[in-house]
């Protein structure tokens, strides 16, 4: 076990040197910093100055060594656009993105599997029918066009809920903002969670009612059911553990593609979180800001797989390695 | 053996079952009738798709849908049992009727311990303790041939190999004394050295405890050897039902001498078996009259006509064959 999850650090480990790799070599080609920084009056000299200043004139060997080496520090550099160390500038923004992805990806866990669940138990009803319909468009429609459509709904014309912003935050610890201990903080998380959280309830939902279906056919069901035994054993028991395997799979790489496509809903819903940092720093060029972000989303990646892994030996005695005699 | 008078434990009288498909209905039970008495075994023999499995699905009422019993009665100890409520039907599933599956590899369910599946299904027919539920399946895995039982119990079942699986899977139908057990093939899938061992201690069992059982499967030799009585399916319907003797020396239905012909003796040098020409018709295309006369070396007019009705042929010994009633062959 030891051995697997070291094994497992050593690849993440060389998984996030070829993430900081490419995401730098690609940056080299969005633009020039300095020109946005300077402005149009600069002098040439002032502009080589800098150039020269933020280390812009070294080889690309040189230049990424550079980082790499103050990265594994934690030291992602000074923010061209901001001016403050990046990676105060992220552990600042990531609580509202944490706080954001971990509702939606509890809303779309929870209804995913109870959807789920119900449309495979319930085939052919019409709730099942209806929720199905339902979900075709949760799939279908893009994120943005979601978040605006609640905002025009619940925001604009019922008024029930802000439309932007994070509402009142709390300070916890020294730099942890949370918007959980206010009725306003609560109030704004609410449609920026639905619109981040739908696709990926949509997509648990369908995978596991594909899942519970399969399931619900093998022979140890039929064997189950040959024994009496109740629905509900049969059901929430025998057949919804064996549909988890797989789920647990998405679901933990849902969990990372709902922090990276934050990006999106904090764009729509103006909320303080890294995504719109990240996405101002586009605008901007400021490479440091965006280095830093694609390498915390490689980090929550590699370790929500790893998490997902051990889970696995969790859930699935097969794979648990075999005990001393137990074999024949 | 039962006598006569004695009452059967389950009596099924013209049994339908029809899968409705959108190129109409298919009849895959076509008005079978047979009893088996306690502690009886019955054998029933068949080619694949003859409705073996059906009639166990049928009897233990878990038929899967879009099927469905369209006629006839299933009656347990005199009790209808093919009409009633899902939740009165679950009760005897397990309890009173027990079934063994085929292949005991899909039969468990990886995720769970031996011990819970079977303490499980103990709880839920039987009132009793979870230590008294875990005190008696030690003793049934004993009982079935699982060294080492009290240890092995809370293995997983790929812990286990094919055989020790299927003794498993016995000690579960069996785990709340069912009064009859329907084995469905239950030793197709496993290596013909175990087979013997599964059908002993499946036999064994069921003796000890007064249980009947219905033995499906598409081996002659096993029922030879272990069944009371045997009843030959063909296309959906009985061709021939009796006691085992009789029906394997002495085969009336043209059908079931074809089977025994097809099983190679020792005492005959030939240097081909017996072959019946031609398959078993689609249930979508059953000929009129005799299900089997386009088959038949010995067909006559009245088979294209008239569907042969189960007659007596010896004492206990029914025969569906007009060629019984024109004074046997």
């Amino acid at each position: 076990m030891l051995a697997f999850i070291l094994r497992r650090v050593l690849q993440s480990l060389v998984v996030m040197l070829v993430v900081a790799l490419v995401s730098f070599a690609l940056f080299r080609y969005v633009g020039d910093p300095i020109s946005t920084m300077m402005g149009q009056e600069a002098t040439i000299a002032d502009r080589e100055a800098l150039r020269e200043r933020l280390g812009l004139n070294d080889p690309f060997i040189v230049q990424f060594f550079d980082f790499v080496t103050r990265a594994v520090q934690g030291d992602f550099g000074i923010s061209y656009r901001l001016q403050q160390p990046v990676m105060e500038l992220i552990l600042s923004r990531l609580p509202a993105t944490l706080e954001l992805a971990l509702v939606s990806g509890v809303l779309a866990f929870v209804f995913g599997v109870g959807f789920g669940v119900y449309t495979a138990l319930r085939r052919r009803g019409w709730l099942s029918t209806a929720i199905m319909t339902v979900s075709l468009i949760g799939v279908s429609l893009p994120t943005f066009l979601i978040g605006v459509l609640l905002i025009w709904l619940f925001a604009v014309e019922l008024q029930w809920l802000p439309s932007f912003g994070r509402g009142e935050v709390v300070d916890i610890g020294d730099w942890w903002r949370t918007g959980f201990l206010t009725p306003s903080g609560r109030a704004s998380l609410i449609l920026p969670a639905i619109t981040l959280g739908l696709y990926q309830m949509t997509l648990i939902m369908r995978l596991v009612r594909a899942e519970m279906l399969e399931v619900l056919r093998t022979d140890y069901i039929k064997f189950a059911r040959a024994r009496g035994l109740s629905n509900r054993a049969i059901h929430f028991g025998h057949a919804l553990k064996n549909t988890m395997v797989p789920v647990i799979t998405i679901t933990g790489l849902q969990l990372g593609a709902i922090i990276a496509f934050a990006i999106i809903t904090e764009t729509v819903f103006q909320w303080p979180g890294v995504g719109a940092l990240f996405i101002n720093s586009v605008r901007f060029v400021d490479v440091p800001v965006m280095a830093a972000y694609l390498m915390m989303i490689a980090v929550i990646f590699v370790v929500i797989n790893l998490i997902v892994d051990l889970l696995y030996y969790a859930v699935d005695p097969r794979l648990r390695v075999e005990r001393a005699g137990a074999g024949h | 053996m039962s006598t006569v008078t004695q009452d059967p434990l389950l009596s099924v009288r013209d049994l339908v079952v029809e899968f409705p498909t959108r190129r109409g209905t298919l009849r895959a039970l076509d008005q079978v009738s047979f009893d088996i008495a306690p502690g009886e075994v019955l054998g029933m023999v068949g080619e694949s798709g003859a409705g073996k499995s059906i009639t166990g699905s049928a009897i233990i009422g878990l038929i899967e849908p879009p099927g469905r019993i369209a006629g006839g009665e299933i009656r347990l100890r005199g009790e209808r049992i093919d009409n009633l409520p899902y939740e009165q039907m679950r009760r005897i599933r397990g309890r009173r009727i027990g079934m063994v599956f085929q292949d005991p590899l899909t039969s468990l369910n990886p995720l769970y311990t031996v011990a819970q599946q079977l303490i499980q299904t103990i709880r839920t027919h039987m009132d009793v303790s979870e230590s008294e539920a875990r005190a008696r399946a030690v003793a049934l895995l004993d009982r079935v041939g699982i060294p080492a039982a009290a240890r092995r119990i809370d293995d997983y079942p790929h812990h286990f190999s094919g055989g020790m699986r299927q003794r498993v899977v016995i000690a579960l139908a069996l785990a709340a004394e069912p009064e009859l057990v329907i084995a469905d093939e239950p030793t197709t899938a496993l290596d013909v050295s175990v087979q013997a061992q599964i059908i002993d201690v499946l036999k064994e069992i069921c003796a000890e405890r007064g249980a009947s059982v219905m033995l499906i499967t598409h081996d002659l030799g096993v029922i030879a050897e272990t069944a009371d009585r045997v009843a030959v399916l063909y296309a959906g319907r009985v061709a021939e039902i009796g006691p085992v003797r009789d029906v394997i020396q002495h085969a009336r239905h043209p059908y079931t001498r074809g089977l025994m012909g097809a099983i190679p003796t020792l005492e005959q040098d030939s240097d081909r078996l017996v072959q019946i020409p031609g398959a078993m018709p689609r249930l979508n295309a059953i000929p009129q009259g005799c299900a089997f006369n386009p088959r038949c070396e010995h067909v006559f007019d009245r088979c294209y006509k008239e569907r042969p009705v189960l007659q007596r042929a010896a004492p206990k010994h029914q025969v569906a064959c007009w060629l019984t009633e024109e004074g046997g062959a």
